[in-house]
């Protein structure tokens, strides 16, 4: 009996053709549970109607405009948050049912396996940005300055996205259990709230008016305020994040990949167990 | 024999406080299906996620066809395939979804994965699911998937960690032919078990592993030998039991224990001893016995010996 011998290969290569596999197991997900595509689109819907409609109704935009394009940045930020809780449930669920550990008792490349993760959860964020623009400009959000900086706020929440997703791949790893890693998703909804991305950060008591402005959360949205020119951004003198928007969220980006592409490598290799 | 495809010798693993694994040595000829036989926490899983490239041990060394499991990891894992007691694959897919995306992790052309993906389904009889998804699949069908999976690059050793353990009757039996076919293919399988009827029934070779430790080993008749026949005797009059016991003892050299009110159960040292002395003896003492019969014992009650546990009544 001959072994079908994988043919020899660049790493580099393998890893990312195999990341690629990974990105088409999603769409093979997406195919057979068409329910959670329904769930995608209306999902954004709901978000736009109970924040402009409900909030919208009574809060005052500083600076003046109104509240709908004041919010359309912080709800891409919140869209973009959720990479961190998608991954670690992705990541989470094939620790524990045995799925990871196939994946490791398999010739395939050791950083295959994160990098096709993350690598596929763009597409989602790809996807959920554009489902969210649609109903944003349904409900008369728009970019006021051009389509270069509007693609450049789209990309900034992208290359936060990817960054955020190798903190849930981090924390999923290392959770290695559904249940509490569902019970963890709870966690994650103060680093969403706690920003300026549903109320100016003025108003907040100082101590948490400064986890506030430093969150990344509120760089992302303050960035997006700026390129998209809606209303809301912040003065000169506000906090450096903010009043850097830009740089900070790529500074934001380089950190947590420089923390956590290293920290998830090793626990995904980890052989201590 | 052939040469042993599968050694481990004196693996120690340690998991805090917890010794899993204290000098585990084993060997595997090629070809052969070894049984791993263990009660819960023995250490059974640890040896396999070791040999698997899983975990790595604190002392000791593995080889899988003369690869190191720590230093060549690649190379034993192009060789092993893995069947756990989780059915590790994706829910949400179709069955033919998953043997495609493992078959490209597998490094298998596109083509190529499809055409094998198709001849798995097709020989261990899952190509009326095919195209479903693998959620809605029953358990026996979830654990085929699951080693067939783990055989789409012909692994020439292939590790079963309680394969069937919750699985009905028939969905045993149906993962007991896979794994004869396998074997028929000169695939080797290591098999953990706590059942001692598939250990009996598919494996050429049992170790017994008890505290991280291989206890006993052997093929399963060499093991029941060890412990000696069995001698269970029914009485006509359960008030007998007491001079019953007394003749047995004296028979066996050891107490018998009694398997109901009425009676009683005892190995008897290898050999020598006829049924018919054994009625003898027991009509001197003026007990009547309704049945008196010696059989070989089954693989439980090897296992109950060696494993050092109670003697369940």
């Amino acid at each position: 009996m001959t072994a079908l011998a994988p043919p020899p290969g660049h790493r580099l290569r393998w890893t990312f053709t195999d990341g690629l596999t990974l990105v088409g197991r999603e769409l093979g997900r997406l195919r057979q549970e068409p329910g959670e595509l329904v769930s995608m689109l209306i999902f954004p819907a709901i978000m736009v109607v109970l924040f402009g409609y409900v909030f919208g109704s009574a809060i005052q935009v500083p600076g003046g405009g109104d509240y709908r394009e004041y919010l359309m940045p912080g709800l891409f930020s919140m869209v973009t948050f959720t990479a961190v809780m998608t991954l670690m449930m992705r990541v989470a669920t094939d620790a524990s049912r045995g799925v990871m550990d196939r994946f490791r008792s398999m010739p395939m490349a050791r950083l295959a396996v994160p990098f096709g993760q993350t690598g596929a959860d763009l597409l989602a964020g790809l996807l959920s940005l554009a489902i969210m623009a649609g109903a944003g400009l349904l409900v008369g959000w728009q970019p006021h300055r051009g389509l270069i900086p509007a693609a450049e706020a789209f990309l900034l929440l992208i290359v936060l996205r990817y960054a955020l997703g190798w903190v849930g791949v981090y924390v999923g790893l290392v959770v290695k259990n559904e249940q509490a890693a569902d019970q963890m998703v709870p966690l994650f909804l103060p680093f969403t709230m706690l920003s300026n991305s549903f109320v100016p950060t003025d108003g907040m008591p100082g101590w948490l008016r400064f986890l506030a402005d430093w969150n990344p959360v509120s760089a992302i949205t303050a960035a997006s305020r700026e390129l998209f020119g809606n209303p809301g951004v912040p003065p000169e003198d506000a906090a450096w994040p903010l009043a850097h928007p830009v740089a900070a969220v790529l500074l934001w980006s380089a950190a947590l990949l420089v923390v956590f592409v290293p920290l998830s490598t090793r626990a995904y290799t980890h052989k201590g167990r | 024999m052939a040469d042993p495809i599968v050694v481990a010798e004196g693996l120690h693993k340690s998991f805090g406080d917890v010794q899993a694994l204290r000098g585990l040595d084993l060997s595997v000829p090629r070809g052969t299906v070894c049984g791993v036989l263990g009660p819960n926490g023995a250490g059974k899983t640890t040896a396999v996620r070791i040999l698997a490239t899983l975990s790595d041990p604190d002392a000791g060394h593995a080889r899988i066809a003369g690869h190191d499991v720590v230093r060549e990891a690649g190379k034993v894992r192009a060789r092993i395939g893995l069947a756990g007691q989780h059915a590790a694959v994706d829910e949400k897919l179709t069955g033919r979804g998953n043997l495609r995306m493992f078959g490209r992790l597998y490094h298998l052309s596109r083509r190529e994965a499809h055409r094998r993906a198709d001849e798995l389904l097709e020989r261990f009889g899952l190509m009326d699911a095919a195209d479903r998804q693998v959620a809605g699949y029953s358990g026996g069908m979830r654990r085929r998937l699951d080693l067939i999976t783990s055989l789409i690059l012909r692994p020439e050793v292939l590790f079963l960690d309680e394969p069937t353990t919750g699985l009905d009757p028939r969905s045993r039996g149906e993962i007991w032919d896979s794994v004869r076919e396998l074997v028929a293919d000169g695939t080797t399988v290591l098999l953990t078990t706590q059942y001692l009827d598939e250990a009996d029934r598919l494996a050429d070779d049992i170790a017994v592993i008890d505290h991280g430790r291989v206890v006993a080993a052997g093929t399963p008749d060499e093991l029941k030998a060890t412990i000696g026949d069995r001698l269970d005797v029914v009485l006509e009059d359960p008030a007998a039991l007491r001079p019953a016991a007394t003749v047995l003892n004296a028979l066996a050299g050891t107490d018998p224990t009694m398997t109901g009110a009425d009676r009683l159960s005892v190995a008897l040292p290898g050999g020598g001893l006829r049924l018919a002395d054994i009625v003898r003896e027991l009509d001197r003492a003026g007990v009547a016995a309704a049945d008196v019969s010696l059989r070989r014992p089954s693989l439980d009650e090897v296992f109950l010996r060696l494993t050092d546990r109670k003697e369940v009544l």
